[in-house]
């Protein structure tokens, strides 16, 4: 039997957070999508006509970009599963008392501004840069050999910047597994493949999907692995919403690139989760 | 894990167990020297930006190996004065947002660790929008909204943005370790006359320091590596990240590595530090 006071504590608790939140994060959020249907250019201002054409737009025009945002993050997630599967396997089963030093390597890349060890790679890709050029000179890739302003170079990057987010996720949940239920499935006749197939694997997916979600949705969004790493015919649609806003400055139309952005990736992960049990999959995320 | 033979193999004739066994091994050595390369190649762009600090180019340009100096890490390092204003930036915005984004997050956490009330699986929901929504959008809307609100952008914006993106990871930090803790130590608190206040701070805020602590941290690492939201809330107004992206077309110096090295040493060595802090108190 709470009082009135007490009742009213959780709301005291979050009122502070909660209108930062409200000014910072809903309001810019619900003035962008007004923003999206407006017309007009940075001269002359822009008023509120309701023009929805501009999210059509924003698909036709653009349309090779949002493309290559689902394709360089859907192949950069099956190749950071790939990647970090067996690495969490072999840290979580036999990493033994060195599991946190493990841990701690891996999260190295992290104490490296982001935009600084992408320019790295950039300058370690670079044609006559410290991987190809000795190649080159042993002759052992043709001369025109390019890995920079590549799309696999974008791939490259994006599958490096949120590798660690992979592995953690698929670590924690691969240490979840009781070794006692392994056992069990040994005891009852399972060889190692099935008892991978049949215990470990169901087990560990709620990790995957976590660590997919984490990958997926920085990745489809990011503009500076494509500018750093990639040409002109690589750019992604953070790279364009991007230019609409500082150099077109055609704010209707970043809005409503912005929006649907968000839209289909949050739409995406709501069904994601649904289909594979929200708390599951929010839970390791969290985690 | 504790070695286990399986019955199938306990049973067979003593070479079919030691091939095995001898495959077992082989896989488990070949995950490990997998696990270290790519260890390696994670550190890799790390090693580049720590070796070139050392280097000792003709000009700006900072892409060949020309020499072994030591110079940048002296007095040259302050030879850019918009450098050296950045990674002051950086740290005032860190700091800053760190204190804000702490506070603010805390209170939301243990509201939601502590209490059952309604509307409490929305603002689960806003949090995890928050921490989903992709950051271009965040700073894009961001941007347009102090346009709109005819905002000067400069260091304010820049921080009421890093508190905002920080605020649910240390709410989240703090409501998993609420969760975990014995409300009857509270209950117990109260029963000896303590007031709400003193409970919270003798009790209920040393039980929940460490997830406190863990989420400052984490915030402070996302704020001053932030490159995206704060590039299009920030103006005119620098930061580490962004002097270093305004630069890259023309040549990073070495005292960009320089500056670089520092941040990682000292984040390296205090989360090494606090993972050790832990495991000792554990």
């Amino acid at each position: 039997m709470g009082s009135l006071k007490s009742r009213l504590t959780p709301y005291y608790l979050m009122l502070p957070g909660g209108l930062w939140l409200a000014v910072f994060f809903a309001a810019p959020i619900i003035m962008m999508i007004g923003l999206s249907t407006m017309t007009g250019n940075i001269i002359t201002g822009f008023t509120q006509t309701w023009h929805f054409q501009n999210y059509l737009d924003g698909f036709t025009q653009y349309t090779g970009e949002w493309w290559r945002s689902a394709e360089y993050a859907g192949i950069g997630c099956l190749i950071a599963i790939a990647l970090s599967y067996p690495i969490a396997y072999w840290i979580a089963f036999y990493g033994g008392r060195h599991k946190s030093m493990y841990l701690g390597l891996i999260l190295l890349p992290f104490f490296v501004s982001f935009v600084l060890r992408t320019i790295a790679w950039s300058y370690l890709l670079a044609d006559q840069g410290l991987i190809l050029e000795p190649l080159k000179s042993l002759h052992l890739l043709p001369q025109n050999f390019r890995i920079l302003a590549t799309g696999p170079a974008v791939i490259g990057g994006i599958v490096y910047n949120y590798l660690p987010f992979m592995i953690l996720p698929i670590y924690v949940a691969l240490e979840r597994v009781d070794p006692r239920v392994i056992e069990a499935g040994r005891d009852l006749y399972a060889n190692s493949v099935s008892v991978f197939s049949k215990v470990v694997l169901p087990l560990s997916l709620p990790g995957v999907f976590a660590g997919v979600l984490l990958n997926f949705v920085p990745a489809a969004s990011d503009y500076v692995n494509a500018s750093v790493l990639g040409g002109p015919a690589n750019t992604m649609i953070g790279n364009v919403i991007y230019d609409q806003y500082f150099t077109t400055q055609n704010y209707p139309i970043q809005a409503s690139l912005s929006f649907s952005l968000m839209a289909i990736l949050l739409i995406g992960i709501f069904c994601y989760a649904r289909a594979l049990g929200t708390e599951d999959v929010l839970a390791a995320a969290a985690a | 894990m504790t070695t286990l033979t399986t019955p199938a193999v306990q049973n067979a004739p003593e070479g079919a167990r030691k091939r095995v066994k001898q495959r077992k091994r082989r896989g488990e050595r070949f995950l490990h020297w997998f696990t270290w390369a790519l260890i390696i190649w994670l550190a890799l762009p790390i090693a580049v930006v720590i070796l070139f600090s050392f280097n000792n180019p003709h000009g700006r340009y900072n892409y060949t190996w020309t020499g072994f100096t030591l110079k940048w890490w002296g007095p040259a390092l302050l030879q850019y004065p918009e450098l050296t204003t950045a990674m002051l930036h950086s740290l005032e915005v860190a700091v800053i947002a760190t204190i804000g984004a702490t506070i603010l997050g805390t209170l939301i956490g243990l509201a939601l660790g502590k209490y059952r009330f309604r509307g409490q699986s929305a603002t689960n929901l806003v949090q995890f929008a928050c921490i989903a929504a992709p950051e271009v959008v965040l700073g894009s809307s961001l941007a347009t909204f102090f346009l709109q609100l005819r905002v000067q952008e400069g260091m304010l914006t820049v921080i009421a943005a890093h508190i905002m993106f920080c605020l649910s990871f240390v709410a989240i930090t703090v409501r998993s370790r609420v969760l975990t803790l014995d409300r009857s130590v509270e209950e117990a608190a109260k029963d000896l006359g303590a007031g709400p206040w003193e409970t919270f701070r003798l009790v209920t805020l040393p039980m929940i320091l460490p997830g406190v602590i863990a989420g400052a941290l984490l915030a402070f690492a996302l704020s001053i590596d932030d490159f995206i939201t704060t590039e299009f809330t920030s103006g005119s107004f620098m930061t580490y990240p962004l002097w270093i992206w305004s630069v890259s077309r023309q040549g990073l110096p070495p005292q960009a590595n320089v500056m670089g090295s520092i941040i990682f040493l000292v984040g390296a060595l205090t989360a090494g530090g606090w993972a050790l802090f832990q495991r000792r108190r554990a």
